[in-house]
């Protein structure tokens, strides 16, 4: 099998990439990684790559092929170019980071926000004497998804949120924020939630998908910082734009059963956020002069008059009896 | 061929501040002969939001309206990429875990209504391509958009998680409006951005990330020659239309792009008169856009 390779090659020191081409012929079963290292051994030796395993372990091969992040050791070619031998495959190092050297980038910025998360155990006691910590396995069953994170930095190579803002935590240290804070052994959950709901944290996120979509791990870390979210809610920690914003968003779906967008930007900023909603009052008036504003649903959810879906009271009754759905908390923490 | 007939989920945008879209997606299927029971009585999906304080509201609203769809025997769209994202997911989790299911049910009991996974559930976009089909819209063509390019704009939900997106049944989804804009006769204009963000869902959270999003995209299409961008997200269209001029301010970058819904597009094509898609009732002039369509071939 043909097998094409255009790669992104930067010398350390220069902002002034270049890209190299590479065809040759290998084993249907090569993947990604056989590829490079082909490269490196017989083609280019200047070629810079970094790779232990191989078996998608160490997460120390990820990088972008054709627009996309992938550990190179377990991404065969033949899936990528879906059997076209004339598909140029485009390598390139992971996005979000600075590269050192070709498809080697530099994972400070990485490590450092995995810091920022406190990413250990913090219990509030002391296990019993001469015994161990225990909990269910039903407790550590939710966590393994988190657990089978490999830190290879894909999620934050096409984080979509960290393209525009670096401070962002981005997925992979919310994951493991979600890992000790859910841990039934942490005694800290609640100081967690609080500093994880600061600005550049759980509710920065855009829910984009682009994390799940990469990882190759299926840690989902998306999906943690939606649990991070509901856990913060449930604690209370709610005097933020992110929280309010769900709050009256399914405010609006309890009381009216459709999305009141009236009443989103002052709802989640704060009524008596004169200043940021002064700064949304140029947008409101030009939907109202293009004839888009819904009238209908000025009256604020929850309120006498408040705009309600045909059929009310059947969404009512779906609202009361779906409590019944939520899932009993185990009882799990340490003894 | 039978015609062509769904449950039809408007979502909540679209009856709201987007009636734009309500408008010409009706009038586009009304000419395609797609033939729409709306579903007037369907709530919300949560579009991921409610799911983030109750989840198991938002699995018994979907699993409502995939009952109502189902007891009419019907198939159900949607004209919304994230209404297609949660629907998408609902369904998995549900069919994924029958024990729940059946609690979800006996929510639905008092309504008579039941939902059995298997349910068929396709964004318009999804619908033109895989059951109305090209060839059929490359021959209801009455105004070809001959020498436009327009750039696509996805929406994240209905591209991701692909695993339960259809990817493998569909392998194309991620390229159906650049297979829609060709058979229109128009020119796509593909750029980085494109299966991106669009950034609404933090608009009141961080409105600069938010609105440096929605600029960077427009600005990379507009630098690529785009006339205008197209979407199946009316999400999506909020910030890169009604958010445009804020998005102008906070990036700096001299940006002036129309943003057209898909079924506006469709309806253009299909020699539809601007008006009746309710074109004139963007934040970001259509005009200059319009000037660009092909005289006289509009039947």
């Amino acid at each position: 099998m043909k097998v094409r390779l255009k790669v992104k090659r930067t010398d350390p020191g220069s902002n002034e990439p270049r890209y190299s081409s590479y065809e040759f012929e290998a084993e249907q079963s090569v993947t990604l990684l056989d590829a490079l290292i082909h490269v490196r051994e017989y083609e280019d030796g200047t070629l810079g790559l970094r790779c232990s395993c191989r078996s998608a372990i160490c997460g120390s091969c990820a990088m972008r092929v054709d627009g996309r992040a992938r550990l190179a050791c377990r991404a065969k070619v033949i899936a990528i170019t879906g059997g076209d031998e004339d598909h140029e495959m485009v390598v390139e190092p992971m996005g979000n980071m600075p590269v050192i050297k070709d498809l080697v980038t530099d994972m400070e910025s990485f490590w450092s926000k995995m810091r920022q998360v406190d990413p250990y155990l913090q219990p509030a006691q002391a296990p019993p004497a001469n015994e161990e910590y225990r909990v269910t396995n039903e407790a550590m069953l939710d966590l393994t998804h988190t657990m089978n994170c490999i830190m290879c930095g894909a999620c934050v190579s096409d984080c979509t949120v960290l393209e525009v803002d670096k401070n962002f935590i981005a997925p992979a240290a919310l994951a493991k924020a979600y890992r000790v804070a859910a841990d039934p052994r942490d005694g800290k959950e609640h100081d967690r939630l609080v500093k994880y709901s600061e600005y550049s944290g759980i509710w920065d996120c855009t829910r984009c998908n682009m994390c799940v979509e990469v990882c190759p791990k299926g840690v989902a870390p998306m999906n943690r910082i939606l649990q991070l979210r509901e856990m913060a809610i449930e604690q209370g920690i709610t005097n933020n734009a992110g929280a309010r914003h769900t709050n009256i968003f399914t405010k609006s779906i309890t009381d009216g059963g459709r999305l009141n967008e009236v009443w989103m930007v002052p709802g989640s900023v704060g009524l008596f956020n004169i200043g940021r909603i002064t700064k949304e009052m140029p947008g409101a008036i030009r939907l109202a002069l293009a004839g888009k504003m819904p009238f209908n649903q000025v009256i604020p959810p929850g309120m006498p008059g408040s705009h309600k879906m045909k059929g009310m009271d059947r969404v009512r009754n779906i609202v009361r009896k779906s409590a019944s759905l939520k899932p009993k908390k185990a009882e799990v923490k340490s003894s | 061929m039978s015609a062509l007939k769904y449950a039809f989920w408007p979502g909540c945008v679209s009856k709201g501040v987007a009636p734009e879209l309500y408008v010409s997606t009706n009038r586009v299927a009304q000419v395609l002969g797609i033939e729409l029971v709306e579903l007037d009585q369907a709530a919300c999906t949560g579009a991921g939001v409610v799911q983030e304080q109750n989840p198991e509201l938002a699995d018994a609203l979907n699993a409502r309206t995939f009952a109502m769809a189902q007891q009419l025997g019907l198939p159900l769209m949607n004209i919304c990429s994230t209404c297609q994202g949660i629907e998408s997911m609902v369904q998995d989790k549900l069919a994924k875990n029958p024990e729940y299911l059946e609690k979800v049910n006996g929510v639905l009991a008092d309504e008579g209504l039941r939902y059995t996974p298997g349910l068929v559930v396709k964004n318009f976009l999804w619908v033109l391509v895989e059951d109305f089909g090209l060839d059929k819209l490359k021959a209801a063509v009455k105004r070809p958009l001959t020498g436009m390019r327009f750039g696509p704009f996805y929406g994240c939900y209905i591209l991701r998680p692909s695993e339960i997106l259809g990817k493998s049944e569909h392998p194309a989804r991620d390229k159906y409006i650049e297979m829609i804009i060709e058979a229109i006769g128009a020119t796509p204009v593909t750029y980085s951005g494109q299966k991106k963000c669009c950034g609404f869902p933090i608009l009141t959270v961080n409105r600069e990330n938010s609105l440096q999003q929605t600029g960077n995209h427009i600005h990379e299409a507009q630098d690529l020659g785009a006339d205008a961008l197209v979407s199946p997200c009316p999400l999506c269209h909020l910030n890169l239309d009604a958010q445009q001029p804020a998005a102008k301010a906070v990036t700096k970058y001299d940006i002036e792009m129309p943003i057209l819904h898909l079924p506006q597009l469709i309806g253009l094509a299909l020699g539809l008169e601007p008006k009746e898609m309710r074109l004139d009732h963007h934040v970001v002039s259509t005009k200059k856009l319009l000037d660009k369509l092909p005289q006289g071939a509009a039947v």
